[in-house]
Formats: C-alpha cells, structure tokens, sequence
C-alpha cells in the first residue's frame, strides 16, 4: 500500500508540474481567456485552508467543539463586507503596482525601506513556523499510512518524507514562481497548479464527508441524532476565543503574506471581487461542512489518546477503504503544498526586493547605470530566497521536534501576521498615520506577541526560562508572559492578542498624532486613502534635472532593452515627440518609478530613480494640494485639469516644433549658400574651362583632355546633386510608384554591402546571417537604397579607429527590426532632433548635401515602416522597421 | 471630485443601485451579528454549555443566508450600469 501511496504521490506531483507548465505555455501564447477568469481567482484564494486546516479543523472539533467555525467565519465576514476593505486594498494595489505587503506597508509611509525590512522580518519570523507546519502535515500522514499498512519504511521515514517534500516543493517554486521579474505579473502556471489542489482537496473533503454521512451513519437525520449522542454534543462556548480566532482569521486573510500574495498582487481584474465576494464563503462553508460528523465518528471509534488531527485519514484507514483514504490523503498533501508554493513565492519577493536590493544598491557605489544587468540579479536573489525559506522551513520542523507544540502554532501564526493590521488598515483610511507612528506600533505588537504567544509556546526552558515565565522577566510580577500588569485567568491566545493588538493600535495612533510626516509620505497617504477619487498627480520629482539618456540605461537594465525602449518612446509621443527621449516630466518619473516598482519593489525603485535625479522633492504646489482642501477641490475639478494638461501637451509640441522649424530654418539658410556655393563652384571652373578650350588655339593635347575631364566629373557631381533632390521632391509629393516583391532581406543587406564595396573605407561589418533569413513583401531597391545610405553614412561618419558596424536584425510582432550600431561615438543629444531633417547635416566633414537620412525616412514611411534613432546605446545605433508584408 | 457638482436627486436606477451598495456595505455587519447569536442562548441555558447540534444547524444557516445575499447583491452591483445621469457611479466610492 505504501508503494501505491508513493507512486500516487509522484504522479500528483508530475500533474501538477506539467498543468503550471501547460498554462505558462497557453498564457505565453496569448490564449487560455479562463486562466484569469474569476472562477481560477476564487479557487487560487483557497490556498488560505492549508494542510493545517485540512487536518486540523477535525482535531479541533474533536477537542473543542464548534471553534473551528469561527476560522472559516471570519474570512466569510471579509468576503461579504469586500466593498469596505478588499476592494480598496485591490485597487491601490493596481494603482500603486503593489508587489508584496511589505511593499504596501513601506509605499504607503513614504516608501521606506526599513519599514519593508521590517515587515518582511515579521513575516518570515511569522510564517516559517507555519511551512514547517505543512512540511509536518505531510510526514505525519505519511507515518499514518505506514503504521496502518503494518510495512516496515525502507527506504523512506517521516524525516525524510518531509525532507523530498521540500526539496520538490523549492525546485517547483522556482521554476514556475521566478519566471518573470515583473513581480506584478501573473504567475500563470502556479495560480492553475493552486486552483487544481484547491479543487483536489475540497473534492477529497466532500467525498469523505459524504461517505461518513451517508454510508457509515445513514443519512442526515441520523448524523443528527449522533451528533446528540456524542462526546461533543455540548459546545462549551467561550465568547472571548470565538471573537479572538474570528478576528484573528480575518485579519490574517488580508495580512498573510501568502493571501496578499493571490488576493492583490495576482489579482488580474478588479471585478473578480464580485464573484469571490460569493464563491469563497461557499467554497469554505463546504469545506467545514463534514467536519462534525467526522469528527464525531473518529471520537466513537478511537481510543481517547488517538491523535484527532488524523482522524481525516484514520476513519477511512480503519473502515479498510484504501482507496478513500489515499485520496484524503492527497487532499492533505495538496492542502499543504499549495500553501507552501505561495508563502515562498510572497516571501521570497519582499526579501529580495526589501532587503538583498538595497544592501546591493548601498554597495554598487552610486552607479546604478553602469553595474551590470540588475534583472539577473533580482531573479537570483528571488530563487536564493525561495530556497531559503524552504529551508528555514524544514530545519524548524526537525530543531522544534514536530510535536504537538507544532500543532497549535498556527493560530500563533496568524496573530504574528494580524501584528501588521493596524499599520496596513490605518494607512488605507487615516490620511495622518505616519511612519514613525506605523515603525512604533510594528515593534509593539511585534515584541508583545513574541514575548507572550510566541516564545512561550516552545515550552518551559525552551527559549523562555520557566523562572521568565513564572515569575515574569528581571522578577517582576507583571511582567508574566501569560499574565501581562498582573492580569491572569486569561486564555493565552486571547491574552497575547487582547494586549498585542490594542497596545499596537494605540502606540502607532499616539506617534501618528505626535509627529510628522514627510511631505513623500502625505502624498502617498492622500493617494491611498483617496484611491477611489481622481488619482491626485502625485509629483514627486523635480523636473528637467534628470538626464533621460541615464534614466533609459538604467530601465533597460531593469526591465529589459525592448521594454524599456517602448515604454520610453511611448511617452515621447504622449509628449509629442518622436524618437525615444521624452522630456523628464514629473508625471514621466513617476510613471516610470510605478514601473520599476514592479520589478523591485517601491523603495528600491524610488532609490534608484533619486541615484539619477538626485534628491526627490516635492514642489510647493504639491504640498498645497495636499494641505489646502481648497486647492485640492481646484484640483480635482476636472475639466480644468484636462484642459491645464491639453495646454500644457500642446505649449510643449509647439516648443518644440518652433525649436525644430528655427534650427531647420537655420540649416536651410547655410544650405542654400551651400548650395549656391556647391553648384557656382563646378558651373564656374565649367564656365572658365570651357572657355579656355573655346578661346584658345594652341592647348596640348593632355591639357586639353585634362579639362574636358574636370568638365565632365564637375558635371556628375552637379547631377548628383540634383538627383538627389529630385529623389526626395518624388518621395515627399508621393509620385512614386513602389513595386513590391517577395524577397529575402539577407538578399537584400547583400546586395546593400555588395553596392557599397567601392566606398573607399576601413569599416569592418558584423552580421549574423542566419538571423537574416526573413522574407518579407516590400521594395527591395527601395529597401537596398536605405541600406546602402546607412552603411556609407557608418562608413563616412563612425570615428573610432577601427570602425565596426554591426548589423542586427530582430523579428517582432510589428515587423522585421534592423539595426545598425557603429561603435563610433554616436549623434551628439543636439543633432538627434534634426538628422532627419532635409539639409542637416552632423557635422562639416563631409562632403554631402545632407539629403541621405531624409531620403531614407520618406522611402521607410512610403514602404510603412519607420527609420529611428536609438540614443543611449553607446555609438549610433539606427533602428530600420520594415513591416513583413505591403500592409 | 467638487462637492458642487454632486446631484441631489437621482433618476430611479441609480437611485437603486447606490442603495444596493450601501447593502454591500452593512452585509458583513448583519453576518456578524448573525454569527454571534450563539452566544445570547448561553445565558438562557443551565448547563455548561449549549447543544452543538442546534449551533450547527443554525451556524449553518445563517452562513448560507449571507452568501445568497451577498450572491445577489454583487449580481446587481456587477451588471453594467445603464446609461443615465450618474456621474459618480464609477467614483462614488464614499459618499
């Protein structure tokens, strides 16, 4: 049987791996729409009933009657009251790309980061116990079964069990939990793999249920009767632990890292609230269900000193019902499994995000832009994390024995987590809470629940001496543990969170009320507690000190080269702009901090964002927008908003075109006497030497073929010249008549070298063929033409030493990418906005008139594609979009 | 938003609809009170305790009746908003 159990095991677990794998691949492609409906949302937030609940609300019902319920009840009271809480903390997670509470809390009070170290501390100090847990569920049924079959373990005892169960467990968060850095995006693969278990265990819960009800007793009325008979028939009901547990469940459904994990972070549609505001009760309500009269049968049938939390498994075991049993038993194991996978995945973000991020920033000497790829990093520390956290895990369960001290500590768990309540609640709806009032009031609660829950539930002389715990610390009477300023009879759960919270609450109001908030943090409080009004233009950044070149090669370092890119030229043409530069506008930084945030968390990405523009500041209109209730009805006025912001859009691109038209009005005028002096010099040496061949007799025969030859290269220069300006004249009045083909654009870059081989040059050329191999429907002398001017422009205008240009060419979804990158020292910031301009010319070394590059744009516009200057890349870097095919 | 601009009288489905949430709002108060009935049958009663069967049954109860009605109210509140007068409907999250 225990063969059977393994293999039952392994190939659940091979399921589960190759569903996350099969549903990374389906949202990858696009597909899947039920991936993110809300059904998958609803199920994902099950991860809250883990292996503990699974085993432990029978264990509890046996022991304590109906206490059991208040667990499920109170997550009940947050579902059905959403429009309060939830649907506030979802939408600020959204808005504010939220990607951990940690990250929430430390947004919230001006993006501090020793606040996120400090909440990040509490959690793991909270949760590992609660993975040990877990881990513990597992091996514990597993001896279960072993015991029952009678086998002896040969190759596998209960450590061990615990021990592959954490192994497997890291290498699945890691490889489906670290796919994307972008921590605000969906973990696709693991919500599937989490709603699936989520579906196993309700399933598995139901099908014992149903058997005990109506096989082993008969039918409802029958459970009825036995439920009257029973050891448990009296509920011994205790007003203070009912209120205590539905408190502390309900606070910790929003505060568990793993619940704010799926709740907000992997939230997809804010709407999905409405159907889990329903869906989730019920899903609890059934998995509560059956826990009575399971309860009940395990009491009848064991002896007194049988272990409760396994009657899930005992029941069926003893009834000989293998198969039942096996099931319940991958009930469980998914019930702790999932729960794992999501705490690691949560923990591991705010660890790497809120404390490996900044001690890397503090030591990578101020240079953000030039420190190597941070991505890498940031995934690094996140799957070091996970590891971790796993660890942590398994070496509590084998340091704390896994005895019953185990068993209850995960209601010390939730009190942990609940610790982080007042500060999390209070900044949503209290615009005064600061950080010095939230830091207090986390210390408090934190230390107060260590001190009287925590600690203490090691036992005697564990970690607490039982002199501290009888006689309180240093001897002082009021000082007990389980009986703080002298107040004993209390229930130690009660106890620790009747003082923990209230003395949390108190301290994080009173501090909030004595100090005050930086000018960063009223911002973000107006933000979060105004989340639902218009998003109040939060400008936190000084304008124009930013250099936008430095801002782009840090982005690229973060969220990737292409990303970044877009996200870049996306915003110059909101601006108006073309190319990738848009101005460092206040509302631009913020965006762009907003998007960081997503992959490194608010503080770390404020942090890098001050390293370039220096000290973040709030401008005085700011601060009177938040102090001035006046100034904010202004502001909130919203169509002088639009208009403020249409007229300031358009003072902007008028700017700039003026800006444009006086530096292209200036290149015309010297290109006119350009001109005029480029077609007077050859009309004159024609004029005087055809003269002197008309005028006079006796001219050697060498001279006078050396003059007809300067006539005649005079003459092909001025031809040039004019066709030149002819092509374009074309070009731009859209007389020409483009023929398309089919071709190849490795043909075509060939044809492109092998038309400028005479350029008289030592450019060395880097191409990688293979890439090349794309066919696409569009001019190919038209195409070659643009070539050709990019490679001679490398050839006439890169200035290293050994010039080297390479060209690469990228398939995207808008068409075939080529650029052509020279490692010269690029186009200075000032003549970017011009090169494509008629008559502009870089710089005076050249002999052209400064035609090609406009050229190029009209012929890249007449074929649909585009001709871009890539900046911040080094040397320069000409982007070419050809679109695949005519359309 | 301008407390100016806010309309004192609505046209009858938003009307309903801003009612529906107010229903949203007091549910989790009518399911906590719903759940702490239990602990009113303890002082009427002589034993230890109270019998556990009828806590169920009525726990039970009580909880399916909050979810038919918390089922019901986001039904209604989730269906697209009929075109009318209500400005705020989107960002009338306090009033």
């Amino acid at each position: 049987m225990i063969n059977t159990l393994v293999v039952v095991s392994l190939a659940y677990v091979a399921a589960l791996f190759l569903i996350a794998f099969y549903a990374e691949r389906l949202a990858a492609r696009g597909k899947g729409a039920w991936l993110r409906s809300p059904l998958v949302y609803t199920l994902s937030l099950s991860i809250y009933c883990t292996g503990w609940t699974f085993y432990g609300a029978v264990g509890s019902a046996a022991r304590g009657g109906l206490e059991y319920l208040a667990i499920y009840l109170g997550p009940t009271l947050v579902l059905v009251g959403w429009w309060w809480i939830l649907r506030k903390i979802v939408r600020i997670g959204r808005a504010q790309r939220i990607t951990s509470i940690a990250d929430m809390i430390s947004s919230r009070y001006g993006k501090s980061n020793s606040i996120a170290v400090v909440v990040t501390i509490m959690a793991v100090v909270g949760v590992t116990p609660y993975i040990a847990l877990q881990l513990q569920s597992v091996s514990l049924s597993f001896n279960t079964f072993l015991q029952f079959s009678g086998e002896e373990p040969r190759y596998l005892d209960s450590q061990s069990t615990a021990f592959w169960v954490a192994v497997g467990l890291a290498i699945f968060t890691i490889i489906f939990g670290t796919r994307n850095l972008d921590a605000n995006e969906r973990h696709h693969g693991v919500v599937t793999a989490i709603a699936v278990e989520a579906v196993v265990k309700l399933a598995a819960l139901v099908t014992l249920g149903i058997y005990v009800v109506w096989v082993l007793f008969g039918g409802v009325s029958e459970t009825m009767a036995a439920i009257d008979q029973s050891a448990i028939n009296v509920w011994q009901f205790d007003g203070a632990r009912w209120t205590s547990i539905m408190f502390l469940s309900a606070a910790a459904f929003i505060a568990l890292p793993r619940m704010f994990q799926v709740m907000v972070v992997e939230n997809e549609d804010e709407s999905h609230l409405f159907t889990a505001s329903w869906a989730f009760p019920i899903y609890v309500l059934l998995v509560s269900l059956f826990v009575v009269p399971i309860a009940i049968t395990g009491l009848e049938k064991f002896p007194s000193d049988a272990n409760p939390d396994l009657f899930v498994l005992t029941v069926p075991l003893s009834e000989g019902r293998n198969g039942l049993a096996m099931f319940a038993f991958i009930g469980g194991f998914s019930a702790a499994t999932s729960m794992v996978i999501v705490a690691a995945i949560a923990l591991s973000t705010m660890l790497s995000n809120h404390v490996v991020m900044p001690i890397w920033l503090a030591f990578s000497d101020n240079r953000v832009s030039v420190a190597g790829d941070v991505r890498q990093i940031v995934l690094f520390a996140r799957r070091l994390s996970i590891g971790g956290v796993v660890t942590l895990g398994y070496f509590y369960l084998k340091i704390s024995g896994g005895g019953a001290a185990l068993a209850s500590i995960g209601l010390i768990s939730f009190a942990g987590v609940a610790q982080l309540l007042p500060a999390m609640m209070g900044g949503i709806v209290w615009r005064a809470a600061n950080r010095f009032g939230a830091l207090a009031g986390l210390l408090t609660g934190f230390t107060i629940w260590a001190y009287t829950l925590f600690l203490p539930s090691f036992g005697p002389d564990a970690i607490l001496s039982s002199s501290i715990l009888n006689e309180g610390l240093f001897g002082l009477q009021w000082l007990r543990p389980y009986a703080l300023f002298g107040i004993s009879g209390m229930d130690n759960l009660v106890h620790s969170l009747f003082w923990s919270i209230s003395l949390n609450l108190l301290v994080f109001v009173v501090v909030s009320l004595l100090t005050f908030p930086n000018p960063l943090e009223r911002l973000q409080g107006a933000q979060f507690v105004n989340v639902f009004d218009h998003t109040v233009g939060a400008s936190t950044w000084t304008k124009g000190r930013a250099e936008t070149e430095d801002l782009l090669i840090m982005c690229q370092r973060i969220i990737g080269p292409q990303e970044a890119q877009e996200l870049f030229k996306q915003e110059a043409g909101r601006q108006g702009k073309i190319g990738y530069l848009p101005d460092t506008t206040p509302e631009f930084l913020q965006t762009l901090e907003r998007e960081l945030a997503g992959s490194v968390g608010a503080a770390t990405s404020h942090a890098m964002i001050a390293q370039i523009v220096g000290r973040s500041s709030v401008s005085v209109d700011d601060l009177m927008r938040v102090a001035d209730e006046a100034a904010q009805i202004m502001e909130y006025s919203s169509q002088l908003e639009a208009k403020t912001e249409e007229q300031a859009r358009t003072a902007r691109q008028l700017t700039e075109a003026n800006l444009k038209l006086t530096a292209i009005s200036e290149q015309k005028d010297a290109f006119l006497s350009k001109v005029s002096h480029e077609l007077r010099t050859p009309m004159t040496s024609i004029r005087a030497f055809s003269e002197i061949l008309g005028e006079t007799e006796d001219l050697a025969d060498d001279q006078r073929s050396k003059y007809a030859g300067i006539i005649h290269g005079e003459t092909i220069r001025l031809t040039r010249l004019l066709d030149d300006l002819l092509d374009l004249s074309v070009l731009e009045n859209g007389e020409v008549k483009l023929s398309y083909s089919r071709c190849n654009l490795g043909a075509i870059i060939d044809q492109a070298v092998a038309a400028t081989n005479f350029v008289d040059s030592h450019l060395a050329l880097r191409r990688d063929k293979p890439s090349e191999d794309i066919w696409v429907v569009t001019d190919q002398d038209r195409l070659s033409q643009v070539i050709i001017n990019l490679i001679t422009n490398a050839a006439k205008y890169c200035d290293n030493r050994s010039p080297l240009l390479k060209i690469s060419v990228r398939r995207s979804d808008k068409g075939v990418q080529i650029d052509f990158v020279d490692n010269g020292s690029g186009v200075s910031r000032e003549n970017q906005d011009v090169i494509f301009e008629k008559f502009s010319r870089a710089t005076d070394r050249s002999s052209g008139a400064g035609l090609g590059l406009a050229i190029c744009r009209e012929i890249m516009s007449k074929l649909g594609g585009s001709i871009n200057y890539v900046p911040a890349q080094g040397g320069a870097v000409f982007r070419v979009l050809v679109p695949l095919s005519q359309n | 938003m301008s407390r100016e601009t806010r309309t004192i009288y609505l046209e009858r489905s938003s009307y309903r609809r801003r009612r529906a949430r107010d229903a949203a709002r007091l549910l989790p108060f009518l399911a906590l009170v719903l759940f702490f009935i239990p602990a009113l049958w303890q002082i009427s009663s002589e034993s230890a305790g109270i019998s556990a069967k009828s806590a169920l049954v009525f726990l039970f109860l009580a909880w399916i009746a909050v979810i038919v009605l918390s089922f019901f109210l986001a039904r209604y509140l989730k269906a697209p908003v009929v075109k009318e007068s209500d400005p705020q409907s989107e960002t009338a999250g306090h009033d």
